[in-house]
């Protein structure tokens, strides 16, 4: 139960990195997500446009997606984690 | 007996493993979060088995397997709402809470109100979670043990209480580690099994309990519309006996025939589908049917002992598009393959349907198939009609997708898995496990949907069985093994809810707001206390809400937490003059206005025994009404309050 970053901390440089990374990575993922719905809505026989693999755009937009999800959760782990191991090793060193 | 076997041991499993771990940790932090102590990828694991409800493995693909694309729509959105919770929410919220995450919405005040509010909340939206997997339990008992849907919800319900009440979230925890491993592991080798065995056009004829019976069979009378019943029917053995018009569909009409020359596998009376082909003739399409009599009996395809073993299983491929080059044999498909053979506009699928209809006194369920085009099937508007004229279809649509993108980040039983780990790195590092393990099972759950609607194994009944019934059809050692996983499925969900529900009533309501200074042991036995309670409610639900699907039940769990909690946190987070009372406000404001929708909702309305179009309120998906309410709700009273106290930094 012990955590070594309070909340008040939040405007150390490695929590604004973090906060501003996940704030972009989102917004870029709801935009996507914002244009699946919106193409569904407005006109979905759109959804049977034949795509990459010879998948409808239903599929490939809808896998596509969840592929996203992860790339970016890797994205931001990969991000994150250096900036952490950066901001530890500064620490160390004074 | 096999089947029974493997059950049995998987509960007396789970009942080892926790009578185990609930030994080692019985303080108060250990009850409810485990000592904080868990590793992220058994917490990230866990966080998957806590997820992967009922909802999502029976819910979704019994949904695609009987709404195409649309079931898959809930796949998508589950995942998406990850997103949220790990880029905005995950971490910040573990640095501010303890237990619950009322502690984390306190943190930035001292209020008792948010407690109270928080608490409310939280039981409703884990209560809202409950039902559908109790439901889902219900539905796997049937077949498995051959007992009645209650059973199956009171066998959960006491499961659940012992795993709870012996250990909390410790036992929770690696009942929820096990039962994620295992479910993608064998939801993936049945996704194999689905490609390597391939399609035809002629599945085995199945009853719904997977049985090679004699099934009442499809056919097909094609008659001149312009002449009278004798004429059309002279050259059948049928004789005209009733015409009876369809409640939803104007075009349709049913037709009662007698057999002239009754087979023995074949109901002397006989039910038909009616559609009009062009200007001169007539298609009759033979259904199933359910008689059920004033007197409480009833006959299954003209079996007067109502044996559901009468019924025949449905879902079958008719006819395969040639743009994507099958062959038509049982052969290997690769994933793509598969996927572009379902999407081919030529490909033709059946779809179970059904309908009720009142004749002389009786209450008669037709079920039919329906033809649905591959690339129909394979696009949003399965479900909701968001193709159609009618505008609520879109705006449900639209609102289902802002529920479940919001909601996660809101659940009870996800937030408090922030708190089982030591630090915020983990918790962030747990988030990204889930969101891989969670996206590879989402994956998975199209091509299970799919290939329950490819291998005829549709219950019409019900669509929460198809993936245990399509396991069925691979035999029965990996059916077995499929319900018993989908058993623990719903054990390990239900176990976080329980435990969730149960931090807010110990934690935030009993010592928080009521103040009874409660500690350690006191604490756990009033946690434990409640578990039992809000198990029993579980189970009454479950009961009541027989015959819905689980995955259409959890997304309104998700609309009441995308509606109640989301806007708390987020503003609580990221806006600076939010204050207590706007919190509350917003809390109780999204809670009553979800909540309230669903209630006089479409699908309730149904469930009280009125049709859809008598429901109070047309729509059937309250997030897009309740949440903005509720951010626009916490704005204002901050505002409002705001000049009066300032909040404490």
């Amino acid at each position: 139960m012990n955590d070594s970053t309070p909340y008040q901390g939040e405007a150390t440089p490695e929590l604004l990195f973090k906060k501003r990374l996940g704030l972009a990575l989102c917004g870029l993922y709801a935009l996507a997500y914002c244009g699946f719905v919106f193409l569904a809505v407005h006109d979905v026989t759109l959804m049977d446009t034949v795509m990459l693999f010879g998948l409808n755009l239903a599929a490939f937009y809808g896998l596509g997606l969840i592929v996203l999800a992860l790339v970016l959760a890797m994205i931001y782990s990969v991000a994150c984690n250096r900036r952490e191991n950066a901001a530890s090793t500064e620490r160390r060193n004074g | 007996m096999i089947s029974f076997i493997i059950f049995a041991f998987f509960v007396g499993g789970l009942f080892w493993l926790s009578w185990f771990l609930g030994r080692r940790n019985s303080s108060e932090s250990g009850f409810f979060v485990a000592g904080g102590q868990i590793h992220w990828f058994v917490n990230g694991i866990a966080l998957t088995g806590g997820y992967l409800s009922a909802a999502s493995f029976l819910g979704i693909c019994g949904m695609i397997s009987f709404s195409g694309f649309d079931g898959f729509l809930y796949s998508i959105g589950f995942l998406s709402g990850w997103v949220v919770a790990l880029f905005v929410v995950a971490e910040p919220l573990r640095r501010l809470g303890k237990y619950t995450f009322a502690d984390a919405l306190e943190s930035r005040f001292n209020s008792r109100k948010i407690h109270l509010a928080a608490g409310i909340s939280t039981l409703v939206i884990c209560i809202c979670y409950l039902v559908p997997q109790m439901v889902g339990a219900g539905v796997l008992i049937e077949p498995l043990l051959g007992l009645p849907h209650h059973w199956g919800v009171i066998l959960v319900g006491g499961v659940v209480i012992m795993i709870v009440a012996s250990a909390g979230m410790s036992s929770t925890t690696y009942v929820q580690f096990i039962k994620a491993g295992m479910l993608i592991t064998f939801s993936l080798v049945l996704v194999i099994a689905i490609l390597v065995r391939g399609f035809d056009t002629e599945p085995e004829q199945v009853n719904i309990y997977g049985q090679n019976k004699p099934a009442t069979g499809t056919r097909t009378l094609l008659l001149d519309a312009d002449k009278t019943w004798p004429e059309r029917l002279k050259k059948t053995p049928y004789t005209f006996t009733a015409e009876l018009p369809d409640p939803a569909e104007p075009a349709v009409r049913w037709i009662r025939l007698d057999d002239q020359q009754p087979e023995k596998t074949a109901p002397k009376q006989s039910w038909w589908r009616m559609t009009r082909s062009g200007t001169d003739k007539l298609t009759l399409q033979r259904a199933q049917f359910i008689i059920n009599k004033p007197d409480g009996t009833r006959i299954i395809n003209g079996d007067e002992k109502g044996s559901l073993a009468q019924l025949a299983a449905m879902g079958r491929i008719l006819r395969f598009g040639t743009n994507s080059a099958h062959s038509g044999r049982r052969e290997p498909v690769g994933f793509f393959k598969m996927l572009r053979l379902f999407a081919d506009p030529e490909t033709l699928v059946e779809l179970p349907r059904k309908t009720t209809l009142r004749y002389k006194g009786q209450s008669i369920t037709l079920i039919y198939g329906k033809r649905v085009a591959g690339n129909e099937l394979m696009r949003p508007g399965g479900h909701f009609k968001i193709g159609k004229e009618s505008p609520w279809g879109r705006v449900n649509f639209i609102s289902l997708m802002i529920a479940l993108f919001f909601g996660t980040a809101a659940l009870p039983h996800v937030l408090i898995r922030y708190y089982t780990v030591k630090d915020s790195t983990a918790a962030r590092k747990s988030t990204i496990t889930a969101i891989s393990a969670i996206g590879l099972f989402y994956i998975l759950t199209l091509f299970l949907g799919l290939g329950a609607i490819g291998n005829g194994v549709l219950n019409p009944l019900s669509d929460n069985m198809s993936a245990p019934l399509l396991a069925r059809s691979f035999g029965n050692l990996l059916f077995a093994i499929i319900s018993a996983l989908a058993f623990a499925t719903v054990l390990g969900t239900v176990s976080g809810l329980i435990v969730a529900a149960s931090g807010a009533v110990a934690n935030d309501l009993m010592d928080k707001f009521f103040k009874r200074n409660m500690e350690g042991r006191k604490k756990v036995i009033a946690a434990k206390t409640t578990a039992v309670t809000v198990g029993i409610l579980a189970v009454i639900l479950g009961i009541v809400f027989k015959g819905l699907n689980v995955g259409f039940l959890v997304g309104l769990a998700f609309a009441v937490a995308a509606s109640a909690n989301f806007p708390a946190i987020i503003m609580v987070l990221f806006w600076k003059k939010t204050t207590p009372q706007g919190i509350v406000a917003s809390i109780l404001t999204g809670t009553a206005v979800s909540l309230g929708l669903i209630l006089m909702g479409p699908e309730l309305f149904q469930l009280y025994g009125y049709s859809k179009a008598d429901a109070w309120v047309p729509l059937g998906q309250p997030a897009i009404i309740a949440m903005p309410l509720s951010f626009l709700t916490l704005i204002a009273v901050s505002l409002f309050t705001g000049k009066k106290t300032a909040p404490a930094e």
